[in-house]
């Protein structure tokens, strides 16, 4: 059987309070060892008790206790919750007990593998769990709470029956080709059929890669010619929103060098040190670099100096990032104006700070955030899943292809197949190497 | 009295399982009820079909019968879904069935190692759980080294039409009243299933001339890799079409109470097959449908029989009288036989190795209807590999297994000790997943080399094989040569437009080759992207199919398995991961669990 595991399952510090989680067959059994209150091998399931943790006679803390007995809890075995008070030195003097006591360390995510080895959740949902887990802001947590809700799962498994039946009429046919009483599926049923599924894949696609971003932070440069105010800008939208985003730990509170949160959303800005050591991105990095930047950003904010007319330097950038999602701003607003460049700007002054918020609100616009805080969008956030996203539409494009070809249609199904079963891969109804891959890198499984 | 193998029942499975066994060199000994219906066909006049007619190509392939014996007997032959792709053709026959039942019997009397008996097999002798003989009703004792039963629907079989039930086996056949109890005393678990067949009609009592004609195709066909055409096929056999209309749905919907299926007489029926229903289920279930088809086929050329496909009934006879003669063209029709369904015993495929052997008495193996499969060839493909795996595992070599991207055959077999089955099973193309792979045309390609391996396939035949692929590999060097400055592409590329055919460039080439070495050519380049497409998934499953699951595996020391994962698994005993993965109810983290596992187990 499974060993014990225990891990702390808020964050760590100084909070109100703290939970340590145990869970396995001698969970109830080891707490009730160093607990003082109840007999936790016979209070009901699914209570909370009162009572102190005892160790070598001395009480550590006043906590209580949740009993929750298998099959009905997270991982479907037994689970103890220890609710402490939140002081750190306390936490730790419990978890190095039950540690002695028998259980051990829980390994990152390792809950949520035993809830998905042990059949409480299927594989989209437990990689929400881990997004869940791994979310730093409440879009991304947002997103997670989507993955596991299962909705993802519930389109592909939609547009999966479009192809079951469309597949099944085409075997009918194949299989009682005298029989002239069953529809027949015509090359142009199949078109329109293929021409409905690429466009919804298309847009879940575009929507997750949107997401993708959102999610993984968007990669953001900062340009302008020197002293046009890029460090300013920078601390001013840290002014702005004090969170600063924390390692995955959480043990600690260093600012992750390039990362903010801006409204909500995570930038992990590009070359934040060439802003902060040189005040002058340009001209220390050079065009070319600051070419491949540019390349690299989803997201480029372009400062301009409000008080004189644009440079050489300013319009080189303004045309390198015109394709590029971005936003001219004109900073020193707060100055005499004297850009006349008017187009589609926002201006604000860094220093006084001013303008701040409509930046905030433009990237949330480009990003299409509002739409992922509030509505029901269905897309998915993780590799896996868009790569097999991408390759279900390429097989798509190759049923458009035998088509074009005017291959016959058994031929074409067989694309028709690889469709479906590359959207069974996403939701984890077929098992491939590709699936055990993720599991031992998502869930350290085996040694 | 000794015999290395004994086969019991002489279908089309017993005949293929004895002739592989007594043409590998094992005494054999074939036992039938009757000798004059040994390779009977009880139901339709018909070998081949959709998918069953490659998997007749795949047992001549492997050395069998079946595919030669209907080339002799053969009175209309026609290759189905011309218009689709060439994975998806399937040549469908319709046989004599005097004629068929006659050349069986003489090859099977011209075959060395191999005597026929009447009589009916009672029990097993099983010692240590392994066969050792046979005893009949008359109680005479038969021993052997390995037995195959293929006992077809006589096991306990009954006949029912309308309210009445009759113990006796398909047209009033003798049954085996007692070998099915006593495989249930050996550990055997019985499936109880059921079929049914449509009534036969005088011929000459039908207006034909009310009817549309189905012919045969206008070229020469043949199931046989032999190719020789015993038939003349500018004088084949026509079928006819008719349909159901409002008046016989009416009759049916009026009577419904009296059939066997619908009238509720039993507590407890058969389970029948779905894709093969009675004309009442059909009207019951489709009861928009203002009309069925039906074929008329005749059934031989020596007597006046006419099959009536598609209104198998187990109603009374007077009802099945009202019906037959609703329809157009068969108003003054003469019944000669009346439809009836019948119910037998068949075992659980569960209990069987991929090997056909049971998994409960060594040495004992079984094929066709008794392992729930329906239809002539499904159970003759099962017979031919029951023979070969007897005699493999008497010289103690490993079985032969044909896998999904293999044969047919390989899928039919695998479904069935994998999924088992609670229906008649019917081989549909839609059951293989690589059928690009499994085609019609390279049957002996994919198996003639196994069969010469195994010791079945003639030298003969094996060097024709050899001189195809020879000439195939030339033909492929050929086209390379043939260049199109126009397209700037030589022919291997310029196949690969739909409209080019490789036949209109036979000048061009340096000899006359076979036509079936050109159809390999035209094939492989002009689907070659779907080939290898297809070939790459096979190769997925390869892979998983090489990684073994130990013989010896205890489930109850696989952690985290959900309950009813760990109880198939248990009960089915795949042998690899592969097989595994088709198992209902064992899901992929399942199966990763089981992954996790195997890794630390032979780590270990």
């Amino acid at each position: 059987m499974n060993d014990t595991i225990v891990a702390i399952s808020t964050a760590l510090g100084e909070g109100a309070i703290s939970i340590i989680r145990v869970s396995g067959e001698d969970a109830i059994s080891i707490v009730n060892n160093i607990f003082k209150g109840k007999d936790l091998s016979k209070v009901a399931s699914h209570t909370i008790n009162y009572g102190h943790i005892i160790y070598k006679d001395e009480i550590i803390d006043e906590v209580l206790v949740s009993v929750m007995k298998a099959p009905k809890t997270y991982t479907k075995e037994d689970i103890i919750e220890i609710n402490t008070h939140g002081s750190i030195a306390v936490v730790n003097k419990i978890m190095e007990i039950l540690l002695l006591k028998g259980c051990r360390l829980a390994e990152p995510g390792e809950f949520t593998k035993r809830a998905f080895l042990n059949g409480r959740i299927d594989l989209t949902e437990a990689e929400g769990v881990m997004d869940l887990i791994n979310s730093e802001t409440e879009l991304t947590r947002k997103m997670a709470v989507n993955e596991i809700s299962g909705k993802v799962s519930k389109l592909i498994t939609d547009l999966r029956d479009n192809i079951v039946a469309l597949i099944s009429n085409i075997e009918v046919n194949i299989d009682y080709p005298e029989y002239e009483d069953i529809e027949v599926v015509t090359i142009n049923k199949i078109k329109t059929e293929v021409k409905y599924m690429k466009e919804k894949l298309l847009e879940i696609l575009k929507l997750s890669e949107d997401g993708k971003v959102l999610k993984d932070g968007i990669k953001t440069v900062i340009l302008g010619k020197p002293n046009v105010g890029k460090s300013s800008l920078l601390n001013a939208l840290l002014e702005e929103d004090k969170a600063i985003v924390t390692d995955v730990k959480g043990t600690t509170r260093d600012i992750v060098e390039g990362n903010i949160i801006v409204g909500g959303v995570k930038l992990n800005l590009i070359d934040t040190a060439g802003i902060r050591e040189s005040n002058d991105v340009v001209e220390k990095i050079g065009i070319e670099k600051s070419l491949n930047l540019i390349d690299e950003a989803e997201l480029v904010l372009l400062v301009l100096d409000g008080s004189e007319e644009l440079t050489e330097e300013d319009k080189f950038l303004l045309d390198k990032t015109k394709d590029k999602k971005r936003i001219v701003i004109m900073n020193k607003d707060d100055l005499e104006s004297n850009n006349t460049y008017n187009k589609d700007v926002i201006k604000i002054s860094a220093k006084a700070g001013i303008g701040i918020e409509k930046i905030k609100e433009r990237i949330k616009e480009l990003f299409n955030v509002g739409a992922f805080l509030s509505k029901n969008l269905t897309f998915f956030t993780n590799v896996r899943q868009i790569t097999l996203l991408k390759s279900a539409i390429e097989s798509l494009e190759e049923v458009e292809k035998g088509i074009n070809e005017q291959m016959e249609i058994d031929m074409i199904e067989i694309d028709l197949k690889l469709v479906w079963e590359k959207l069974g891969d996403i939701i984890g109804a077929n098992y491939t190497e590709e699936l055990i891959d993720n599991l031992f890198s998502r869930f350290c499984l085996g040694k | 009295m000794k015999y290395d193998l004994i086969v019991v029942g002489a279908g089309h499975a017993g005949c293929e399982a004895a002739l592989a066994s007594a043409r590998m060199g094992k005494q054999t000994l074939l036992i039938t009820i009757n000798i004059n219906n040994i390779a009977d066909m009880p139901c339709n006049p018909s070998i081949g079909g959709s998918a069953k007619g490659i998997v007749v190509r795949e047992i001549d392939a492997l050395g069998g019968e079946m595919g030669r014996n209907a080339d002799k007997t053969l009175l209309q032959i026609k290759m189905l879904n011309r218009s689709k792709g060439p994975a998806v053709r399937s040549l469908r026959s319709q046989a004599d069935k005097v004629t068929y039942k006659k050349e069986m019997l003489k090859t099977l009397e011209a075959t060395s190692n191999l005597t026929i008996k009447e009589a009916i097999v009672a029990d097993l002798l099983v010692e240590n759980k392994k066969i050792v003989g046979i005893t009949t009703e008359d109680n005479e004792t038969i021993y052997c080294k390995a037995c195959i039963l293929t006992t077809g629907t006589y096991l306990k079989a009954d006949i029912l039409v309308g309210d009445k039930r009759t113990p006796e086996g398909p047209h009033g056949e003798k049954r085996a009243n007692f070998l099915s109890d006593n495989l249930v005393k050996l550990g055997f678990k019985l499936l109880r299933l059921k079929t049914g067949t449509p009534p036969r009609i005088e011929r000459s009592s039908i207006d034909f001339s009310k009817l549309s004609r189905e012919d045969g195709d206008d070229e020469e066909l043949t199931f046989s890799f032999d190719d020789i055409a015993y038939y003349d096929y500018k004088n084949q056999v026509p079928c006819y079409l008719t349909y159901t209309n409002e008046k016989t749905h009416k009759i049916i919907m009026d009577n419904l109470s009296k059939s066997a299926m619908y009238g509720g007489f039993y507590e407890k029926l058969g389970t029948g097959p779905r894709y093969c229903p009675s004309i009442e289920d059909k009207v019951v279930r489709f009861k928009d449908k203002e009309r069925h088809q039906l074929f008329l086929e005749p059934e031989s050329l020596y007597y006046d029989d006419i099959y009536l496909q598609g209104f198998s009934t187990s109603m009374p006879h007077e009802v099945q009288e009202k019906m037959v003669h609703s329809l157009k063209g068969l108003e003054h029709a003469k019944i000669l036989r009346y439809a009836y369904a019948i119910e037998y015993d068949a075992i659980d495929p569960l209990q069987l190795k991929p090997s056909l052997e049971t998994k409960v008495v060594e040495n004992l193996f079984t094929a066709g209807q008794i392992n729930g499969t329906s239809g002539y060839e499904e159970a003759a493909g099962q017979g031919i590999i029951a023979g070969i795996n007897a005699v493999l595992k008497l010289n103690n070599k490993e079985p032969l297994i044909l896998s999904r991207s293999d044969a047919y055959i390989g899928v039919l077999i695998d479904d069935l000790v994998t999924k088992g089955t609670i229906e008649p099973y019917r081989l549909l193309t839609s059951r293989a997943e690589f059928r690009l792979l499994l085609r019609s045309d390279n049957a002996d390609l994919r198996l003639s080399q196994k069969a010469y391996e195994v010791g079945l396939l003639s030298e003969e035949r094996h060097n024709e094989l050899l001189e195809k692929i020879k000439e195939i590999n030339e033909l492929e060097e050929e086209i390379k040569n043939v260049t199109f400055p126009q397209y700037k592409c030589n022919l291997s590329e310029y196949l690969k437009r739909p409209e080019v055919k490789i036949i209109d460039y036979t000048d061009k080439f340096s000899k006359k080759y076979d036509k079936e070495v050109l159809e390999q050519v035209e094939i492989n380049h002009k689907y070659e992207g779907y080939i290898n497409k297809a070939k790459k998934e096979a190769e997925k499953m390869i892979k998983l199919g090489k990684k073994q699951i130990p013989e010896n595996i205890d489930y109850e020391k696989v952690d985290n398995l959900a309950t009813e994962a760990r109880q198939k698994l248990e009960k089915i005993r795949p042998r690899t991961i592969d097989q595994a993965t088709r198992i209902s109810g064992v899901n992929p983290s399942d199966i990763a669990i089981l992954m996790v596992y195997l890794k630390r187990y032979y780590n270990e």
